[in-house]
C-alpha cells in the first residue's frame, strides 16, 4: 500500500502551509521528520513509564483501554457463541453468568469510562485551549497507574475465580450468595475509580486555569465542554460507588447487615447507591463522545456548531439532570408508585438536551461542505444510532412500559446503541480524525471508511434483533431461553452473526492503525483543514505543545482558507527543551 | 534545568523554582493548586455523603436503636476531641498565616502545634475504639449488647448504629492519619525554608484540607455523640 | 384508587407476544405510539443527514461554506415540541403504571416464594404448585410475592406485567387473564448459576376446569395452617383471643391503624404483621411497652410467615365492627361462617367484571374467614346470600 491509497490530497488543499501533496511538499516533510516532538523527544521504556506528558500519558491509556477491550470483546464473542443455541450447551450456567459479568465489568470500568476523557481528552484538553500540560501532571500519571492497579487486581480476580453477580453487584446476592471474587473485584474497581476521579480532577483544573490569553469559555471547542460536563460527574459520582463498594465489601465480611433485611439493613437502598453514581457514569460514556461528534461534524462539513451555546449548555445540563434520575432503574423494584413517576418525570427531561444536540448536529450539515471522510462517517452513524438509542430510552422511561421492559433483552440492546453505536462509534471518529495529530501519520482513508460500513452494518445486525427479543418477553443475562419461541432462536443467530461481522469491524482498523503507524503518509499540521488550536502545532506536536503560546483572537470553529490559518510555530525546528529536565526542579 | 531556566531571568529566583515548567506564572499555578484542592473536597464531600444518606436512612428505621447505641458512646472524650480539632484548626490557619508573611519560626511552632493536636485527636479516638472492642461493640466480630434497650430499639438497630459509627469516624481518622503524613511533608521542608510570601501554596491547600477533616468531625461529633443524650 | 382502564382491542402486532391480560393491550397500544414517535424521528434525522451529505457534498477541496448564525426559533422550537412529546408518553405511561401497581381489591389471592432456583405458590385454597401457577380465567388474580434468598423479579411476558421480589418486603402484581393457554414466567432479575433455570408457566384455565384442578388437592388453606402455626409456636399463650393475655388481642386488627409506644400511627398490613413477628420490638403497640416479645427470626420461613399472616387477617373484623366483629371470631376458627355483608370487598359483581366471577364460590373446602379484607375473587364478588 502506498500514499497513493490514501485519497488525502482532496483534503488538504493548502500545499503552502499545510503541504499535502509530496512532491512539493518534501522540504516540509524533511522538516517535520526532524522537528523534536513528544515521540521522539525520548527513547526508551522508562521515559514512558515516567512520564509526565500528557501526549504520552494519553497513549499509554491508548494501550491498556485496547487490550481491556480485547478481552471484553472476547467475552462478548464467547456470549454470543452461547446464544446461537436455546439450551445451555457451549459452557456451564456458571460459566456463562462469569462471561457476561465480566464482559460488563471490562468494558463499562476499564473501557468506555477512560475510553474518550482517558485518552483523548488527555491528548487535547491541553492542546485545545492553548496549555503545555494539564494542570497536574503527575496526578495524571498517577492516575493511569491507579487505573492499571485496578485493572491488574480486578483481572486478578476474574481469572482466579472470576465475579459472577452481574455488573450491578445487587446485594444481598453479591453479599450473602456469591462464591466468586466479589471484594477482590470490588477492591480493584474502588481503585480503578480513583483513576477517574483525578482525571476529573485535573481536566475541571486545567480548563479553569490553563486557558490560553483569549481562549474564552464561549470560544472553546465543544469537546471540551463536553469534557467539562464529563469531569463534574467522575469527581461527584466516582465517590459515592467507591463507598457503595467499601459497604458491599464490608457486609461481604463482616455480615453485619448493612443490605441485609433479617439484621435491619436494607437491599433496596444499594440499589439507590449503585445507580445514583451509576446512571451518571452512563453520561461519563456518551457525554464526551457527544463532543468528539460535535468537533467531527464540524471540521468535516466546514460549518460551525448550529447553536454553539445550546449544544454547550445542553452537555451542563444532562450532567446535572444525570444526577435526578437514578430512580428510573428501580421502577420495579418495589419502589413507591410517587417515587417512580418523578424518576420517569425528570427522566423524560433528560432526554431533551440530547435531542437538542442531535437537531443542532443534523442542522450544521445544512448548506456545508461535506466530506465522506471517515470520521465523518463514524459521526455521522453516531447520529442516527444515537437517536435510536435514546428514542428506545424513552421506553424505558415511560413507567408503563419499563415495567414490560426492564430486565429484557431491550435494555441490553438500548444501552449497546447508546454505548456501543454512540460511543463506540465516537471514540472511532475521535480516533481517526485526531489519529493524524497523535501519530503524524495519515490512516489509509479507503480501509477506513470501509471499516465504518462494517462496523455500522455489524453493529445493526447484532443489536437491532434484540429489541425485538426484548419485547417479546426474553429476559437478560439467560445462559438458556425457550426453545418453544422459534423466533427467539432466529433473531439470537442474526445477533450472533451480527457480532462476528462486528468483531470484524473492529479489527480492520486494529490492523491498518498499526500499520499507519509506520507506513502512513505523513500528517501535515492540519490536513483536514480544521479550526481548533490543537491544528495550528505540528503533528505530532512538541513536548511542550506550542512553541509559542498561542493567542486567540478569533471564534470557536471559524473556518477560513488553510493559508491564513498560521500553525504556531510551524517551520520552528528547534529542539524542544527535553522535559525530562524539570524532573528536579519542580519536585516541591 | 530547562523549563524553568528560561523564567529564571524574569521571576524571583526563589519563585522560579518553584515554578513548573507547564505553568505560565506562580499566579496560574497556585491558583490551579488551590482550585484542585477545592475540587478535591468536592470528591471528599460526596464521599463522606455517601455515609451520612446511609446514616440518615438507617437512623429512620432504627430511631431508638440509634439512641441507645449513642448513648453508650462516652460524650466528653468526644467533646474533648472537638475542642482538640477546632483548636488544631486555629494553629493550621495560624501556620497558613505565618507562611504568608514569611516566618519560619512561627510556621514551623504552628505546624508542630497542628501535629500534636491531630496526634493527640487520634490517640483519644484509639482509647474510645479498644473501649468498644472491649465492649464487644464491634459489628460482625462477635457484636454483644448487654445494655438496656429502650423501648423501640433492636439489638440489630444497635450494631446498625456501631457499623455506621466505626465506617464515618474510621473514614474520617484515616483522612486524619492522612492529615498528619501531609503536615510531616510540610514540616520538612518549612524547616528547609521553602515557603516564602511568594511561594506558599502547598500549605495553603494543605490548609484547606485540613479545615475540611476537621468539618466532618463538627458534624460527626452531634449526629454520633449526642442521640442519646435524652437518655437517663 | 384504581384507575379503570377502557377496554382495548389491538390486533397482535408482529414481534410482541400474546397479548393474554387485560393490561397487555393497553401496553401495547403505548409501544406502538413509542415506535411511531421514535421511527418518525430516526427517519426525519436520518433522511436530513442523508439529503444534506448528498446535497451539501464537498465538491471542491478549498470551499468554505458560509458560516452559519444559528437561530433562536429553531431552538426553542426543538426543545418546546420533543418536550410536549415527551409528557405524553409520561402521562400515558404513569397511568397504566398506577393500573399496573395498584391491585384491585376483589383479587384472587395468591401466594408467591421465589427461592433459588424456583417459584413456589401457595393458593387461598391450599394448593400449592412450584414452577407452575394455574390461574382461572377472567378473574383478577393479585400475587402477594417475597423471597426467600436473593432479589428476584417475577415477570409474565403475555400478561406485560413484571416486579421485583425482595427479600424482607412483600411485592404485589396483578392480572386478569383474557387467554387460556399456557404462558411463559420468567425470573427476571439476575440471581445466581440458575437464573435461566428459574422458569416455569402460567396456566389460565377454563373457569370450571379451575374448579376442577383446585378440587384435585389436598393440603389445608394457608389461613388454616397459619393457625396451626400460632398455636404450636406459642403465639397463642400471649396473643389470646378474650384481652386477657399479655400481648394484644389480634382480632380485628389487619388492615386497621394502629397506635404505637411511639405516637406513631401505623397499618396494620402484611409489611407490618411480618416485622411485629420477626423484630417485635421495631413497633409497639401503646400499652405493651414493657411486653419482651421474642423474635421469630430464623424459627419460620417465607411460606411459614405468609400463613401467619393469612391467619392473622383471617381473624380481622368486619370494617365497622370493633368488638363485635372480633367476637364472632371468638374461637379463631378460620371456617367460622362470618355475615360478608360488612366486608369491604364484598362489592357484588363490579362493572368491569366482565365475566361472572364463579371462582371458587362453588368449591367445596373452600375457606371463607370472616371478612377479610383482600379475599379470593371469588368469595369476595359473591353476592350477599
Amino acid at each position: 500500500m502506498s500514499a497513493a491509497d490514501t485519497p488525502l490530497n482532496p483534503m488538504n488543499p493548502a500545499a503552502p502551509a499545510g503541504a499535502g501533496a509530496p512532491p512539493a511538499a518534501a522540504p516540509e516533510f524533511r522538516a517535520r521528520f526532524a522537528h523534536k516532538n513528544y515521540l521522539n523527544a525520548h527513547y526508551g521504556i522508562m521515559s514512558w513509564l515516567l512520564t509526565k506528558d500528557h501526549k504520552r500519558i494519553a497513549l499509554l491509556y491508548l494501550g491498556s483501554i485496547t487490550l481491556f477491550f480485547v478481552v471484553g470483546g472476547a467475552y462478548a464473542i464467547a456470549i454470543r457463541l452461547e446464544l446461537l443455541t436455546p439450551a445451555g450447551d457451549l459452557v456451564q450456567p456458571q460459566t456463562y453468568n462469569k462471561l457476561f459479568t465480566q464482559h460488563g465489568i471490562i468494558m463499562i470500568f476499564f473501557f468506555l469510562i477512560p475510553s474518550i476523557p482517558a485518552v483523548l481528552g488527555n491528548f487535547l484538553v491541553p492542546l485545545m485551549i492553548g496549555a503545555k500540560d494539564l494542570a497536574f501532571p503527575r496526578i495524571n500519571l498517577l492516575s493511569w497507574y491507579i487505573y492499571l492497579v485496578g485493572g491488574v487486581i480486578t483481572i486478578w480476580a476474574l481469572l482466579n475465580g472470576g465475579l459472577d453477580t452481574g455488573w450491578t453487584f445487587y446485594v444481598p446476592y453479591s453479599t450473602n450468595f456469591s462464591n466468586s471474587y466479589v471484594v477482590v473485584a470490588g477492591v480493584g474497581l474502588f481503585i480503578t475509580g480513583f483513576s477517574s476521579i483525578l482525571t476529573g480532577l485535573n481536566f475541571i483544573v486545567t480548563i479553569h486555569t490553563m486557558r490560553a490569553p483569549g481562549m474564552t469559555w464561549f470560544r472553546l471547542p465543544l469537546f471540551i465542554w463536553a469534557n467539562y460536563a464529563t469531569s463534574l460527574i467522575m469527581i461527584l459520582g466516582t465517590p459515592v460507588i467507591a463507598i457503595t463498594l467499601l459497604l458491599v465489601a464490608m457486609e461481604r465480611v463482616l455480615h453485619i447487615g448493612i443490605f441485609d433485611p433479617r439484621l435491619g439493613g436494607d437491599p433496596v437502598l444499594f440499589q439507590h447507591f449503585f445507580w445514583f453514581y451509576s446512571h451518571p457514569a452512563v453520561y461519563i460514556m456518551i457525554l464526551p463522545g457527544m463532543g468528539v461528534v460535535s468537533e467531527v461534524i464540524s471540521t468535516h462539513s466546514r460549518k460551525n456548531i448550529f447553536g454553539y451555546s445550546f449544544v454547550a449548555f445542553s452537555s451542563l445540563a444532562i450532567a446535572v439532570f444525570g444526577f435526578l434520575v437514578w430512580g428510573h432503574h428501580l421502577f420495579t423494584s418495589s419502589q413507591s408508585v410517587y417515587a417512580g413517576m418523578i424518576f420517569s418525570l425528570i427522566s423524560f427531561a433528560v432526554a431533551i438536551p440530547s435531542a437538542v444536540k442531535v437537531f443542532n448536529w443534523t442542522a450544521t450539515l445544512y448548506k456545508g461542505s461535506i466530506s465522506y471522510s471517515t470520521p465523518m462517517l463514524y459521526a455521522l452513524s453516531f447520529i442516527g444510532l444515537f437517536t435510536m438509542g435514546g428514542l428506545t430510552g424513552l421506553f424505558l422511561a415511560a413507567l408503563g412500559m419499563d415495567v414490560h421492559l426492564t430486565d429484557t433483552y431491550f435494555i441490553v440492546a438500548h444501552f449497546h446503541y447508546i454505548m456501543v453505536g454512540g460511543a463506540l462509534s465516537a471514540y472511532m471518529a475521535g480516533l481517526h480524525n485526531w489519529w493524524p495529530k497523535i501519530t503524524g501519520r495519515m490512516y489509509p482513508e479507503g480501509w477506513g471508511r470501509f471499516a465504518a460500513l462494517v462496523l455500522f452494518v455489524g453493529f445493526n445486525l447484532t443489536f437491532f434483533p434484540q429489541f425485538l427479543l426484548g419485547y417479546m418477553g426474553m429476559p437478560r443475562r439467560y445462559h438458556a431461553y425457550a426453545a418453544d419461541e422459534p423466533l427467539w432462536q432466529v433473531l439470537n443467530v442474526m445477533s450472533s452473526a451480527g457480532a462476528s461481522v462486528l468483531a470484524l469491524g473492529m479489527l480492520i482498523p486494529a490492523i491498518y492503525l498499526l500499520w499507519s503507524m509506520r507506513y502512513g503518509a505523513f500528517a501535515p499540521p492540519n490536513p483536514w483543514p480544521a479550526t481548533g488550536l490543537e491544528w495550528r502545532t505540528l503533528s505530532p506536536p512538541p513536548t511542550e505543545n506550542f512553541a509559542t503560546t498561542p493567542i486567540v483572537t478569533w471564534e470557536a470553529y471559524e473556518y477560513r482558507p488553510v493559508e491564513e490559518m498560521e500553525v504556531i510555530g510551524a517551520g520552528d525546528v528547534r529542539p524542544v527543551q527535553p522535559m525530562g529536565g524539570t524532573i528536579s526542579t519542580s519536585d516541591s | 534545568m530547562s523549563a524553568a531556566d528560561i523564567h529564571l531571568t524574569e521571576a524571583d529566583a526563589h519563585a522560579a523554582t518553584a515554578l513548573q515548567h507547564h505553568f505560565d506564572n506562580m499566579e496560574q499555578q497556585r491558583e490551579a493548586g488551590a482550585l484542585g484542592m477545592w475540587v478535591f473536597l468536592l470528591t471528599e464531600i460526596m464521599f463522606f455523603g455517601g455515609l451520612f444518606t446511609g446514616y440518615v436512612i438507617y437512623r429512620m428505621y432504627n430511631a431508638a436503636s440509634f439512641a441507645a447505641g449513642s448513648h453508650h458512646l462516652n460524650v466528653r472524650l468526644g467533646a474533648l476531641n472537638t475542642v482538640v480539632l477546632i483548636c488544631s484548626s486555629l494553629t493550621m490557619a495560624l501556620a497558613v498565616y505565618y507562611a504568608q508573611t514569611g516566618s519560619r519560626r512561627n510556621q514551623i511552632i504552628f505546624i508542630i502545634l497542628t501535629m500534636i493536636l491531630g496526634a493527640t485527636f487520634l490517640v483519644v479516638k484509639a482509647f474510645e475504639y479498644a473501649d468498644k472492642f472491649e465492649h464487644h461493640l464491634f459489628p460482625g466480630l462477635g457484636f454483644q449488647w448487654t445494655e438496656h434497650l429502650p423501648p423501640g430499639a433492636t439489638v440489630h438497630g444497635v450494631q446498625m448504629f456501631y457499623w455506621i459509627y466505626f465506617a464515618m469516624t474510621g473514614l474520617h481518622a484515616l483522612h486524619m492519619i492522612i492529615g498528619l503524613g501531609i503536615m510531616a511533608f510540610l514540616l520538612y521542608f518549612a524547616w528547609r525554608g521553602r515557603y516564602t510570601p511568594e511561594y506558599h501554596a502547598p500549605v495553603e491547600i494543605s490548609g484547606l484540607y485540613w479545615h475540611f477533616v476537621d468539618i466532618v468531625w463538627i458534624f460527626l461529633f452531634p449526629l454520633l455523640y449526642l442521640l442519646g443524650a435524652h437518655l437517663h | 384508587m384504581q384507575i379503570p382502564l377502557p377496554k382495548i382491542d389491538l390486533p397482535r402486532i408482529p414481534f410482541t407476544p400474546e397479548q393474554a391480560s387485560t393490561l397487555a393491550g393497553h401496553v401495547d397500544a403505548l409501544y406502538l405510539y413509542l415506535v411511531a414517535i421514535t421511527l418518525f424521528f430516526t427517519v426525519l434525522v436520518v433522511v436530513l443527514i442523508f439529503y444534506f451529505s448528498v446535497r451539501y457534498r464537498r465538491i471542491t477541496p478549498d470551499e468554505i461554506p458560509r458560516p452559519n448564525a444559528g437561530a433562536l426559533p429553531l431552538e426553542v422550537m426543538w426543545t418546546i415540541i420533543p418536550l410536549l412529546i415527551a409528557m405524553t408518553i409520561f402521562v400515558w405511561g404513569a397511568s397504566l403504571f398506577f393500573a399496573l401497581y395498584r391491585p384491585p381489591t376483589d383479587a384472587i389471592e395468591i401466594f408467591v416464594v421465589g427461592k433459588q432456583w424456583m417459584w413456589k405458590f401457595q393458593h387461598t385454597e391450599g394448593q400449592r404448585e412450584i414452577n407452575e401457577l394455574h390461574v382461572p380465567l377472567g378473574a383478577k388474580v393479585k400475587l402477594t410475592m417475597t423471597t426467600e434468598d436473593v432479589i428476584h423479579s417475577f415477570a409474565v411476558p403475555a400478561f406485560r406485567v413484571r416486579s421485583d421480589v425482595v427479600p424482607g418486603r412483600y411485592t404485589y402484581v396483578w392480572f386478569q387473564a383474557t387467554k387460556t393457554g399456557r404462558f411463559h414466567l420468567f425470573c427476571t432479575e439476575y440471581c445466581g448459576t440458575n437464573h435461566s433455570g428459574m422458569i416455569g408457566y402460567v396456566e389460565v384455565l377454563e373457569p370450571a376446569d379451575y374448579q376442577a384442578w383446585l378440587a384435585g388437592g389436598t393440603s389445608e388453606s394457608p389461613a388454616a395452617q397459619g393457625e396451626r402455626l400460632f398455636q404450636s409456636l406459642g403465639c397463642a399463650s400471649c396473643h389470646r383471643m378474650d384481652a386477657q393475655g399479655r400481648g394484644p388481642m389480634l382480632t380485628g386488627v389487619f388492615g386497621k391503624t394502629q397506635k404505637m409506644t411511639n405516637g406513631q400511627d401505623v397499618l396494620a398490613d402484611e409489611a407490618y404483621v411480618r416485622e411485629s413477628i420477626l423484630n417485635p420490638q421495631a413497633k409497639i403497640v401503646l400499652g405493651f411497652g414493657s411486653v419482651q416479645m421474642p423474635s421469630f427470626q430464623g424459627q419460620v420461613t417465607e411460606e411459614q410467615l405468609l400463613n401467619l399472616i393469612a391467619y392473622v387477617r383471617s381473624l380481622a373484623a368486619p370494617q365497622q365492627g370493633g368488638t363485635a366483629g372480633a367476637g364472632q371470631a371468638q374461637g379463631g376458627t378460620v371456617t367460622t361462617a362470618a355475615p360478608a355483608a360488612g366486608s369491604t370487598t364484598t362489592t357484588g359483581v363490579q362493572p368491569d367484571t366482565q365475566r361472572s366471577n364463579p371462582v371458587g364460590a362453588t368449591s367445596p373446602r373452600r375457606v371463607v374467614p370472616p371478612g377479610r379484607t383482600t379475599p379470593s375473587g371469588g368469595g369476595g364478588a359473591r353476592p350477599p346470600r
